[in-house]
């Protein structure tokens, strides 16, 4: 059978490698186009002024004059380092705190009732809501920036860690404990492996919420960082910079999210 | 027995019996206004640093008929609310047939997805410099930004919404001689509403956030607004004020729009 395959499944892979085509070409021709008006509008036509959208001449430049002397203070790759750090740091403290009370929180109903009502009240709050109040406690300085991303991110870490403790089939932990396996055991072998999936889900939103709070965080006040670039561009009406903040802003967005996926990918090998 | 007809006890618990959860939860909300409470009258941190529950109350009430930043706090809720519903509204108008039309037709899916998969690392608050060169520091200049968050869960869901239609189904109606906006209209929305209403709880989330971000930088009206010139003249109880009505509005808009979800999950017979 191998070595005669059916016409119908040739056809399907024939029919399916032309759309496959036919897709490359259509989305390449979408961004060719986008990138040609982009020239056209800022450039030749001029439809577009140069205090509204940078050129594409123009955002070159900013990124030259970013890498080499430096923009709102400091080099690319200074603010770029200092936005990374708060971040990870932020990231890393929501972890360490939001998945082991969630778990917590799932292991035992009393924790849950003790500590669930206090989360509902904080939580509608908006993490970027609670920026004006963190400035006011710590200062525009690190501080004030690594508690808001904690506070952005712990709670979509508690709550997949804790909805990962819960939806773990009952059986596989009366099936350790006949086993004579004890509490800890059961928490660490069964229990935490079981619930590792859903808590990666609760990370990777959580690091999606890092980032967005610590560019309003940046926005609002800071001495360094990408939303430092772009508040200080806006301020002298100098779009090539934002354009290229926001850019290194997604670049490092998707290059975080890429990374946190590998993690994932080594710590839950046995997950297709 | 017995044991073998009892119900199923939960994955990792033992049970607790409801009295004994319910004072758990009161415990746990005395710890957390007790120890607020206890922080704030015995002094242990100054005034500008944190107002006690009382003071916050009493800020509240105060706000409502003594102006700060320029007007009433109903009248910065207003102007959030009115900010928010007219971008919302442009971003579901926009947001919900382009994904049901990515959904059905791949020429679009194919056109549009690279667009969109790189303006969706953007966070929308970082939207905000472009919006006041674009839009200036007046009204509007929070729109892009509400825009902006509330504008991807809408096509998204959409999307799935559209591809997660039974073929049968769109079959049967092509059968009868259904194409273009019938189709779309009589077909492809109703069976993906129940996804479309989920996104726009999702939606409703983002762009809330998104303005409260956007009016902490730009404008001169709005909860940020308030909140932020709370901040600059260190007076904790106007902001913690701010922030507990950004919470209550944030959570009722979350609920109504679960309500939402709810009533069209149980007409729509999913």
């Amino acid at each position: 059978m191998a070595a005669y395959p059916n016409r119908q499944s040739t056809t399907s892979t024939r029919a399916r490698r032309g759309a496959s085509a036919r897709r490359r070409v259509i989305a390449a021709s979408c961004i060719a186009a986008l990138l040609a008006s982009w020239y056209l509008f800022t450039g030749p036509l001029g439809l577009i002024t140069s205090i509204q959208f940078p050129s594409p001449q123009n955002a070159y430049d900013c990124i030259v004059q970013l890498i080499g002397p430096g923009y709102a203070g400091a080099t690319l790759s200074r603010h770029v380092l200092d936005s990374t750090e708060l971040v990870l740091l932020g990231f890393l403290a929501a972890t360490l705190t939001g998945v082991p009370l969630g778990i917590l929180m799932g292991w035992s109903r009393m924790a849950e009732a003790y500590l669930n009502p206090v989360f509902q009240i904080i939580r509608p709050i908006a993490p970027i809501a609670w920026i004006p109040l963190t400035i006011l406690w710590f200062g525009l300085g690190t501080t004030a920036k690594i508690f808001v991303i904690w506070l952005a991110a712990f709670s979509p870490a508690a709550i997949n860690s804790y909805t990962g403790v819960r939806n773990i089939d009952p059986v596989l932990i009366a099936a350790a404990r006949v086993h004579g396996a004890s509490t800890r055991r059961v928490l660490s072998q069964v229990v935490f492996p079981g619930a590792l999936p859903t808590i990666f889900t609760g990370l990777r939103i959580s690091l999606q919420a890092c980032w967005m709070v610590l560019v309003a965080a940046e926005l609002v006040g800071s001495f360094a960082g990408l939303g430092h670039i772009m508040i200080i561009a806006t301020r002298d009406l100098n779009p090539g910079m934002i354009f290229v903040a926001m850019a290194c802003v997604a670049i490092l967005g998707v290059s975080l999210s890429v990374a946190l996926a590998r993690i994932e990918r080594w710590a839950i090998p046995w997950r297709t | 027995m017995a044991n073998l007809n009892a119900p199923p006890l939960h994955a990792a618990t033992r049970p607790v019996t409801a009295v004994a959860r319910y004072v758990a939860s009161t415990l746990g909300l005395a710890t957390f206004i007790g120890a607020w409470v206890a922080v704030t009258s015995l002094r242990l941190v100054p005034d500008t640093f944190l107002p006690s529950p009382l003071a916050v109350l009493a800020k509240i009430v105060e706000l409502t008929h003594e102006p700060y930043a320029g007007s009433l706090l109903q009248a910065h809720l207003l102007a959030s609310l009115h900010k928010f519903g007219v971008s919302y509204l442009l971003a579901v108008v926009v947001g919900v047939p382009l994904g049901l039309l990515m959904g059905r037709l791949r020429s679009v899916e194919w056109a549009i997805s690279p667009l969109f998969e790189l303006l969706r690392f953007i966070p929308p608050i970082a939207w905000v410099p472009f919006s006041i060169l674009w839009f200036g520091t007046g009204f509007l200049a929070p729109t892009l930004v509400i825009f902006a968050g509330a504008f991807s869960p809408c096509v998204l869901n959409a999307y799935r919404g559209a591809k997660s239609i039974d073929k049968p189904l769109i079959e049967a109606a092509q059968t009868l001689g259904a194409k273009g906006w019938t189709m779309m209209s009589r077909v492809v929305l109703p069976a993906a509403l129940p996804h479309i209403v989920a996104g726009l709880r999702v939606s409703a989330g983002f762009g809330w956030q998104s303005l409260i971000g956007a009016e902490l930088i730009v404008g001169s009206t709005g909860l940020g607004y308030m909140i932020v010139q709370g901040e600059s003249n260190l007076a904790p109880a106007v902001v913690i004020a701010g922030m507990v009505t950004i919470g209550v509005i944030g959570a009722l808009i979350d609920y109504s729009m679960r309500a939402l979800e709810d009533w069209i999950r149980r007409d729509w017979g999913h």
